[in-house]
This record gives structure tokens, sequence and C-alpha cells, in this order.
């Protein structure tokens, strides 16, 4: 029944990452860069809305009453408007708002933002040599060239996701906190405690276990909603799939395996949590 | 609420520092959206003035030019009040049960009116009786079709989560198995691969000569993703309930079904509520995904009117600001009543 995956994909796939493929090779290996970039665009996605999360939780939690203002606004907006809705937007901000590709954005030395994507610079190996040396990208007459680079599209998706993510992490992150009660930190006050000791030893390590739990269930809804990715372009998992379903017809099969893959990625996320689980929850009562 | 830690004083150095950072930043974005959204803004539908803004000024025209096939799609235009009569009757109910109070709404009573009227609300927009054209389900869009597959999805998935999260607490392993297995492959894939089998898969697997239309297909996938989220919401307020209730219900003499229907039930919907309440947001918002399949609801009935047109399509941003604020006036709406039943039931007034 799967015999199909081995014959050759027959179609091109816009980015690859850091997987090499040509329309060739067989259709495994197509889903297999759908896969790559699956995890391309949701491993960072994962690292921003983290950072996101923290500091929107901060200023929620902050004594200055203009920042809780400002971070409440910005959690209640991103939350209820759908994700799908936002990627639209960033997208067509990007690909409508950003300079043309022959006079690309600065952003910091080395670092280019344009129509045709963000160009940074990258590790090459000098074929000549064989040393590793780092390319910088510079702007040329039509284009970035040079480093690496990564797509609108890309950008688009990664930056979504990790506002969508990170505006309910930072709910998460402010459960958390606010879950260990007051009289605990007065208690460590009490014992001489400094203010950076009390937040290390006694309130992370009991935020930490409400955290992890309700932040694990938001990074699998991250990993989930990266496949929008569809509605922009971007070639993750979901899109070739899709285009294999177009090429082989074999809607069943493809529907199959693209569900099995993400099945086994929740899966395997939830063990994790499970195993952090046992490793940090309370042990007895108090 | 803040950090449970010794409060700072108010007035200390840093809290004051981050305050007028924080004011620094404020006023700078005021002033960029000020200047963007009405200083060098156009308000007529005036593509020529529209184009010449050059993006330094919002082009707000393009929403009245474009609002009826983004709130309405493609029905057909002479037809087009049916859609808007149903929209009107709907916020009117809303309005309606707000003044009366959401205690006395979110009864048995109140979940039948809602049926009853998503009912009638369907017939309406299809048509075939009362001398109405028939208009195709293919041909519904825009903010109609939103809520009718949010109502549907939402009303059609309770019965059904409820059932199978009795079903995965029973101790017969025939009976919790599959509903396991059906609850963690539903939520264990995304939305979009749910959707993608209903628009490919579901129609080998049904009947050839009587073609199912692609929203009722959608919404069997949003009822069967909302369902599977929804049993795990209902299974943790069935948690909440202490034995002794149903071996009270069994001393009285209650049946099984009995017990679950009058005193479980009840109490445990009761606890989930604020979760139920997110849930109902979280799947108002997941509806915009059908666009992927093709249909045109509203975030698809925007796509419809601007993608493929030259002249305004670079005026989407608007199109879209116009579009969030929809969702946003209608989530936020959905939690403040949320928020609202929390509090009366919280007093104990029901």
């Amino acid at each position: 029944m799967l015999d199909f995956l081995s014959q050759p994909a027959g179609f091109d796939i816009g980015e690859t990452g850091l997987l090499i493929y040509d329309a060739s090779q067989p259709l495994w290996r197509a889903l297999l860069v759908g896969l790559g970039n699956t995890l391309r665009v949701s491993l960072p996605a994962l690292l921003l809305a983290s950072l996101i999360g923290l500091l929107v939780a901060l200023g929620r939690t902050s004594q200055s009453n203009l920042w809780r203002r400002l971070s409440t606004f910005f959690v209640d907006t991103v939350r209820n408007i759908p994700v799908l809705l936002q990627l639209l937007m960033w997208y067509f901000l990007l690909v409508e708002w950003l300079p043309e590709s022959n006079q690309a954005l600065q952003l910091l030395p080395g670092i280019w933002l344009s129509k045709g994507g963000l160009a940074f610079p990258w590790p090459v190996n000098d074929p000549v040599s064989s040393e590793w040396a780092w390319s910088w990208p510079a702007q040329d007459t039509f284009n970035v060239l040079g480093g690496a680079a990564v797509t609108p599209e890309y950008l688009s998706l990664a930056l979504t996701l990790s506002i969508y993510t990170g505006a309910f992490l930072a709910e998460v992150i402010r459960g958390g906190i606010e879950a260990v009660p007051a009289s605990l930190m007065e208690a460590a006050e009490t014992l001489g405690a400094t203010r950076l000791q009390q937040i290390r030893l006694v309130l992370l390590p009991q935020a930490w276990r409400t955290i992890v739990p309700a932040a694990t269930n938001q990074y699998l809804n991250l990993i989930k909603n990266s496949s929008l990715a569809v509605a922009v372009g971007y070639p993750d998992l979901v899109s070739v799939s899709n285009t294999s379903i177009n090429q082989t017809g074999r809607a069943v099969e493809c529907l199959l395996v693209m569900m099995a893959i993400y099945l086994s990625l929740s899966l395997t996320t939830a063990a994790l949590m499970n195993w952090f689980n046992a490793r940090h929850a309370l042990r007895g009562q108090a | 609420m803040s950090l449970p830690v010794k409060a700072r004083s108010p007035n200390s150095p840093a809290t004051w520092l981050a305050s007028a950072m924080g004011m620094a930043l404020l006023a700078w974005l005021l002033y960029k959206v000020f200047n963007w959204a009405v200083w060098h803004a156009v308000f007529q539908p005036d593509a020529a003035a529209c184009q010449a803004l050059a993006h330094q000024g919002a082009c707000w025209g393009v929403i009245q030019e474009k609002a009826r096939p983004i709130l309405l799609g493609h029905y057909p235009y002479e037809s087009q009040w049916r859609p808007v009569a149903v929209l009107v009757s709907y916020a009117s109910i809303g309005v309606l049960a707000y003044l009366a109070g959401w205690q006395r709404v979110a009864s048995r009573a109140g979940l039948a009116v809602a049926m009853v009227t998503l009912l009638i609300g369907s017939i309406v927009m299809r048509g075939g009786v009362l001398g109405l054209s028939t208009v195709p389900f293919d041909a519904w869009g825009g903010l109609p079709l939103t809520l009718w597959l949010f109502a549907f999805s939402l009303l059609a998935s309770l019965p059904l989560a409820v059932g199978l999260a009795l079903a995965r607490r029973s101790k017969r392993a025939w009976v919790s198995l599959p509903a396991t297995v059906l609850i963690e492959v539903v939520r264990g894939v995304p939305l979009v691969t749910l959707l993608f089998m209903a628009a490919f898969m579901l129609p080998m697997l049904l009947p050839q000569d009587r073609p199912v239309a692609l929203i009722w297909r959608a919404a069997f996938a949003l009822t069967l993703f909302s369902a599977a989220y929804l049993a795990e919401v209902v299974r943790s307020g069935l948690q909440t309930i202490p034995s002794e209730q149903s071996e009270a219900a069994a001393v009285l003499g209650l049946t099984w079904w009995q017990t679950q229907w009058r005193v479980v039930l009840p109490q445990a919907m009761r606890a989930v509520l604020p979760t139920l309440v997110g849930h109902a947001i979280g799947l108002l918002k997941d509806s915009s995904l059908v666009m992927v399949i093709g249909l045109h609801e509203l975030t698809g009935g925007l796509s419809l009117s601007l993608g493929g047109d030259p002249i305004w399509r670079p005026f989407y941003l608007e199109a879209y600001l116009f579009v969030g604020l929809i969702y946003l006036l209608m989530c936020l709406g959905l939690s403040r009543a949320g928020r609202a039943l929390e509090l009366r039931w919280a007093k104990g007034l029901h």
C-alpha cells in the first residue's frame, strides 16, 4: 500500500533547508523535506515564543500600571484574532511593504531584509581549502548575495507563530507565578533570603511545576499551527503532502502518512512532558 | 495582580524609569498609528487617491468598496437580504439574551432555542421553501458561514463530547479504548489535516451519486475536532464530582443514565464553564481554517474579494484589520458573556 512512497516525486520544492532534494527523488524524500521544513520553522519559533511570553508575562506582573495595561492589550488582541488571519496579514506586510531586493534594508551589519527575504551570515565550506568560513551577504545589483537566506513565507510563519504562541505563553507563565503563595516569599524574606534568592530558590522551582505542562501544550499547538504554512505556500509537511495528493491521487495514503507523522510528534512531546513531570512533581505532601 | 514578592514602593526609581520608557514607547506608537490611520488616511473608496498614498496613509475606502463580498462571500446578489436578515436576527437574539441575563440562557431550554434558531437561519439561507429560491450550499460565504460553522460544530460536538467523555471513563475496555484512541488521534493532528480529510477522503467514502456539499464536510471535520477537545474538558469536569454524589443518587433509586443526566453532568459542566467558554472562542477562531480547503467564510471571503483585484489588492492590510476587528469583537463578546455567567453562578444565583 505504501510502495508509492518510493516512486519519484516529480515535483520541486521551493526551499529545502539543509536537505538536498530534486524532483527525481522518491516521494518519501519529499515528505522528509516537508517534515524538515516544519521543524525548521517550529523550533526557532518555539524559542522566540518563549522569549516573547516571558517578556510579556514580566510586563503583566510589572509594578508599572502602564506596562501592565500595554501587555494586557497585546495579549487580548493577539489571542482573540485567528492565527490564520494574523499569518496572512504578516505575509502581506512583508511582501508588499518591504523594499525590493535590489535595495534591501540593512538591519545589522550582515543582515539584510527585503521582499526577497532575510539574509544573514552562514558558515560555508570552501571547496579548495576545505576549511569552514563565514559567508557574509552583501547587496548586489539585483539581489542580496552570499550567506544564507530565509523566504518571506518562512519569516511570516515564524513571526506569526512566535507572537501568537507568545501571547498564550505569557498567560501560562503569569498563572504559574501567581500560583505561588505570597506567604512563601515572605517566609523566605524572614529567613534572610535576598530578593534574587527568593526568586531563584522559592518562586521559580514552584512556578516551574505549574508552567511546564501548560507550556508544553502551547508548544504542541505551535507545531500543529505550523501546518497553516499551506495558506502562504511555505512547503511544510502539509503543503508537500497536499502536492503529493494532487500528483499521485493517493489521497488516503498521503493523509494517513501525514497524520501518523504529526501524531508521533505529539506523542513524543507528550512522553517527554510526562517524564519531566514524573521527575519534578511534588513528592508526598507538605 | 503582581508578583507574589514583597511589593516595592510604587515610586521606586526602577518603577519610575519603566513607566517613563513605556510612556515614550506608547507615545511613539500612537503618533505612528495616528499618522497612518487618521492623518494621511483616505476614507472614500477612491482608488486613485489611495494609490497616491504609497502606504503613507491608510485607505479605509477599501472596506466600503468590498464590505459586501467580505461579509457575504459570493451569495447570489439579489438574495443577499436573506443572510443580512439572519445576521440581524442573530445579533438581536444575542442582545435579548444579554438583557435577559445569561444565567437563564445557559440552560437546556437555552440550548434548544439556540438549535431552533440555527435551524431557522439555515432554512432562510438555503431557501427552497416559502417561495424562496434555493441557494446552493457552495454559494454560502462570509460572516453568516463563519457563524453557521461555529454554531453548528459547537452544538453538534457538545452531546458527542459528553458521550466520548463518559465512554472514556467506562471500566469496560471495549467502550473506553475506542473513545481514548479517537480523542488522542484527533487531538494529536492539526485541524488542517482533518479538513483535508473532509475535502479529499470523505467523498470517496460517501455514496458517489449524491455528493455532500463541502460546507457540510467542513462542518463534520470541525465537529469532530471540537468534540475531541471538548471531551477532555468534560472529563476533567466529571473528575471534580465526588463519588458520594452518584452513590447518593443510586440510594434514591436513580438509574445510571438518570444519575449522569440529572446529578453528575449539570455539576460537571458548571465546574468547567470557563474552559468551555475558552474552547468556544478557540472554535470560532479555528473556523477560519476552512479557507484552506476553498470555503469563503469571513477570512476566505476577504481573499476572494481582494486576491484577484489588481486595483484594491495593495490595501489588503486595511481589510485584514477590519476583519480582525470583527473577530476580536465576537471573541471578546463571548468571553464577556462567559465571565458574567461565571460570576452569577459563583454568587449562587441560578
